[in-house]
């Protein structure tokens, strides 16, 4: 089943444009949403949650459409974020009192299991929570009305290794049963190469590349080379740099010539979006 | 089962579960029969997500090492011992013709590569 369908979502800002959006979450997977800063991501995600009129498109939550269905719709949604800045002086205990009334579902027995099993502190204060902690009672209070759908925007970003390592165990097992799909955004692409089963890759506001993490990877190929050789395959490339060991670019899989006097290495995500930045917008 | 993932190495993650359990198979460390931890229950353990352990078994059914009973889970085949020495050569062809399109490229040829190696393995 489809848990989040964006449909050709399109929406005009002074500076700034979401340019024929699409792209699928099936149910039971985590999608890592990725792209520079600037790029979209946010954006992409307020039109989800409806926080924004997109002025074309369509957004669809297990079949039904967000901007009809949006109060139904939110309680199925769980939204976290690095930082929780709203009641900040407010403890944890009193904040959830208030939360907990918002929703139908709310499962009181739920919550005390996560609170247990992320180790929060209910008498501390909001603004006296770590970054990790901070995502980690999103969490809980996402998990504690039934959430199907999570999407979390940068919720390892400001954490350390360890940190980020703990959450992604997290984020592993609350798919583990099918039931629950992520959506993930970050621009630390390294978290997605060990949790994320489908990348989603947003670029000036429009989609690059949406499939599986192998196969969105396999579309692209870094090619190495003499200086001499740059120009047979420039024009090809989506971005490259020139050193004394010679040039190195990146180029779609199906872009490469089979003659090429080149060597050729699969790129990882950060080099992905390493390349594409570089590349003039007068290409794109 | 042990199975060690390097986040560095070249090889997809997939490549890499799936070379461990075929070796353990094919040197008989792995007896036919075993079940394999179900999918999503390996990507958490292994911490490695859920398609990436998909693409891994998916490999191993191919290559006959394991086989899929529904509602069950997937199984180590049992293999005869021929079975087991063809499958084990074809796995090792499979890394030497990756191995000798690097000689090549040095312009060895076959009597210096068997004469390097024989220095090697003694």
């Amino acid at each position: 089943m489809i848990m989040l369908d964006v449909k050709n979502v399109s929406k005009k800002f002074e500076h700034f444009q979401l340019d024929n959006v699409s792209f699928q979450v099936p149910q039971g997977y985590i999608m890592g949403f990725i792209g520079i800063n600037g790029a979209g991501k946010t954006t992409t995600i307020k039109s989800i949650l409806n926080l924004i009129t997109v002025d074309s498109g369509e957004i669809q939550i297990m079949g039904k459409n967000v901007a009809i269905h949006e109060a139904e719709l939110k309680q199925s949604i769980g939204y976290a974020f690095g930082n929780v800045d709203f009641y900040t002086r407010s403890r944890i205990r009193t904040l959830t009192k208030v939360v907990k009334t918002f929703y139908d579902n709310w499962d009181d027995e739920a919550y005390r299991r996560y609170v247990r099993k992320f180790k929060l502190i209910e008498d501390k204060r909001i603004a006296e929570l770590s970054t990790g902690m901070k995502v980690k009672y999103s969490l809980a209070i996402a998990l504690s009305h039934g959430a199907k759908l999570l999407i979390l925007d940068e919720p390892t970003s400001g954490l350390d290794p360890a940190a980020r390592d703990d959450l992604l165990d997290i984020f592993r097992e609350l798919v583990q049963d099918g039931e629950i799909s992520i959506l993930f955004s970050t621009h630390i692409t390294s978290d997605l190469e060990k949790c994320a089963d489908y990348i989603t890759y947003i670029h000036e506001g429009r989609i690059v590349g949406s499939a599986e993490k192998d196969e969105f990877i396999d579309t692209y190929r870094l090619v190495n080379g003499k200086v001499e050789e740059l120009e047979g395959i420039k024009e090809r490339l989506i971005s490259h740099r020139v050193n004394s060991f010679g040039f190195t670019g990146l180029i779609r899989a199906d872009e490469l010539p089979p003659s090429a006097a080149v060597n050729v290495a699969i790129p990882n995500l950060e080099e992905i979006m390493v390349y594409y930045s570089k590349k003039e917008a007068a290409h794109v | 089962m042990n199975i060690l993932i390097s986040n560095t190495s070249e090889k997809p993650i997939y490549q890499q579960i799936f070379e461990q359990i075929s070796a353990q198979i094919l040197k008989g460390e792995l007896q036919g029969g075993y079940s394999l931890p179900p999918i999503r229950q390996a990507a958490v353990e292994l911490q490695v997500s859920i398609i990436t352990v998909k693409k891994a078994w998916e490999e191993l059914e191919r290559s006959g090492l394991i086989y899929t009973v529904t509602g069950k889970g997937c199984f180590i085949t049992e293999l005869s011992a021929e079975e087991m020495i063809q499958k084990r050569h074809e796995t090792v062809l499979k890394q030497m013709e990756s191995d000798i399109a690097y000689y090549r490229s040095f312009g060895l040829r076959l009597e210096e590569v068997i004469e390097l190696l024989r220095t090697v393995y003694e």
